[in-house]
């Protein structure tokens, strides 16, 4: 069971309940469990996307999209049902925060959903988790049970007659692609997970053909605290054009790694040394991945930057999904650049070119580098080909894998030559008798 | 009530099967949880179960296999009664992942994707599976593991060896 963390610098709203048995249905209305969508309810679908728009939510997911503009896209009036799809198919490398809520608070998420329906005109809505998380489908799936046992879902929730809302929930089954919302459809849809061809975008033709808001756990579970203290209330955590706060899972080389929730705009640095205690043993920082694997690297020099989608852009890299990677000086870049990118090739879901065959000769070029077969043009080679797979794909798995790849030969290019002159860490962690020729 | 008159599945999977196809606003929509039902009751995806729940969904079997071969936790081939999956991507891979698979493969040897002779244990290196701030982690069926080292592991693999491991289906 992970172990909750806590630090005097953290502003718990969304956390408020981890630790506090809100799994159980009694528990969570002690502590103002629905009290959120009964006030949606009340005072109406306008209501509730005026306070998320003034909450100035931004999409917790990775690609910081305002919530409450994402939920005003869809159509009034439509022929054809209308959902809303929780994703919860946490996969990104580094990141584990989904993890926690749906561990800790899952009829936050079920709440959400709810406000998230009513606000749209929906009546159904889906939560789904990656494969691996089976043993938090069945916390959710008894907590959506308890709240259809006790009138909060379903005909006439809350006894108010013509309100109705339905939950359903499920895993995927393995495939980091599944995150892409497009995908997800698809996957929900009982298909392989592959991106859809947008426009047409999921608020106006989603799932089963029908406007769809589709929202990450995390940001779907502020819903309810957003309302219960107020937008405006909720905005004046954050930092500029960044409201609130989010989860931000620290790991790696820290002292105390776990799931912080900090406010946005909060300074990395001190999120590194700080809140998870520096790095691990006193060892000399080298790097940080600040927003999950697919982000570029920022190096022991660059850490002075505020938490936020904007702040992190201006830096050059990305707040992405709030997963920080620290990496002490005993790290080779080499090899970490390889992982990730093992990671890409394995997850690229093959349909466009330039994903698939891009990240297989990433991998494969670096595999002959880390074994020692490389040579000087290698290294353009590798930034050649990340540079022509960015923003070429159907979905961003190909700039997933790109822009990381860019950040390391970037930042990290003479670790590369001198690679090839025979300077190595210490330890080798990756066993490459499993890489080579990419059979898996 | 079930629209297979035979099924192959236990009672309480064939029943969950049927309330599957009623909740979704497509019957389809119920493979992927299928599926992985299937393999829970079966150890792994079986041809037999590709064709009953093809009839369950009004699919063709090409369907329901176009989607099997496509997500890495399905499989057509049986895996050990106790399935450890070993993460070894990069929160896991700094903190000692590696050590954790190497300690795996030794101790049950065999490698990636292979089976003890006993059928007991399989083994496979995975990716990421969400649970970066707690590395090195790995999955005993769908039970989490967090924190290991060489000896923690050796204490989990007792466990199940002996039977008192948890398992989460």
């Amino acid at each position: 069971m992970p172990t909750l963390v806590s630090h005097p610098d953290e502003v718990k709203i969304l956390s408020r309940r981890f630790g506090q048995g809100a799994a159980e249905l009694d528990r969570y209305l002690e502590l103002d469990g629905y009290k959120a969508a009964q006030l949606a309810i009340d005072n109406g679908p306008e209501w509730v996307i005026n306070e998320m728009k003034a909450s100035g939510l931004r999409g917790r997911g990775g690609a910081g999209f305002p919530t409450g503009m994402k939920w005003s896209f869809v159509p009034k009036q439509s022929e054809k049902p209308k959902y809303v799809l929780v994703n919860g198919d946490e996969s990104e490398p580094g990141t584990c925060k989904d993890h926690v809520i749906f561990l800790h608070d899952p009829h936050a998420i079920i709440e959400g959903t709810m406000i998230a329906g009513l606000a749209i005109g929906a009546k159904m809505g889906f939560i789904y988790l990656r494969g691996e998380y089976r043993y938090l489908l069945k916390i959710v799936e008894k907590a959506v049970a308890d709240a259809y046992a006790k009138g909060i879902l379903g005909k006439n929730i809350f006894g108010r007659e013509g309100i109705d809302f339905d939950i359903v929930t499920q895993t995927g089954a393995g495939a980091y692609e599944v995150g892409e919302e497009s995908a997800l459809m698809e996957s929900l849809e009982g298909k392989r997970g592959v991106p859809r061809i947008k426009p047409p975008f999921p608020a106006v033709v989603g799932l089963y053909g029908g406007p769809t808001v589709i929202n990450n756990a995390e940001t779907i579970a502020s819903a309810p605290h957003i309302l219960l203290m107020g937008g405006a209330e909720y905005a004046k955590i954050g930092s500029e054009r960044n409201g609130g706060t989010r989860l931000f899972g620290i790991s790696g080389m820290v002292e105390r790694p776990g799931v912080y929730e900090l406010p946005m705009g909060y300074n990395l640095k001190k999120a590194i040394y700080d809140v998870a205690g520096g790095v691990k043993g006193g060892k000399k920082l080298k790097a940080v991945v600040p927003g999950g694997s697919s982000c570029p690297v920022l190096t022991a020099d660059e850490l002075d930057v505020g938490l936020d989608f904007d702040q992190m852009a201006k830096a050059g890299t990305m707040l992405g999904s709030g997963g920080i990677v620290v990496l002490d000086e005993t790290v080779s870049m080499v090899e970490f650049a390889l992982r990730t990118i093992k990671f890409y090739q394995h997850e690229s879901c093959g349909w466009c070119i330039p994903c698939r065959e891009g990240t297989d000769w990433l991998k494969k070029t670096l595999t002959r580098f880390y074994d020692g077969g490389g040579n000087a043009k290698d290294i353009n080679n590798i930034q050649y080909l990340a540079e022509n797979m960015m923003g070429r794909t159907f979905c961003p798995l190909g700039d997933a894998a790109a822009m990381p790849t860019l950040g390391f030969i970037k930042k990290f290019r003479h670790e590369f030559e001198e690679y090839l002159q025979g300077k190595r860490t210490e330890k080798h962690f990756i066993t490459t008798d499993e890489l080579v020729g990419a059979a898996h | 009530m079930s629209t297979v008159a035979e099924s192959i599945f236990s009672p309480a999977t064939a029943e969950r099967f049927d309330k599957l196809v009623t909740i979704y606003p497509v019957k389809r929509s119920a493979l992927v949880p299928m599926l992985l039902y299937a393999q829970d009751d079966l150890g792994y995806v079986t041809d037999a179960a590709v064709s009953e729940i093809a009839q369950r969904l009004d699919l063709l079997e090409l369907d329901v296999r176009n989607v099997l071969s496509y997500y890495s936790m399905l499989r057509t081939k049986p895996a050990g009664k106790f399935n450890v999956q070993v993460c070894t991507n990069i929160s896991c891979m700094i903190v000692g992942g590696y050590d954790v698979l190497d300690h795996c493969k030794k101790r049950l040897g065999i490698g990636h994707k292979e089976v003890t002779a006993d059928g007991q244990f399989s083994l496979e290196e995975v990716e990421c599976i969400g649970a970066c701030c707690w590395a090195p982690a790995m999955q005993v069926n769908y039970d989490f593991h967090e924190n290991l080292t060489p000896e923690k592991v050796d204490a989990i693999l007792d466990d199940y060896a002996a039977g008192r491991g948890k398992d989460v289906k």
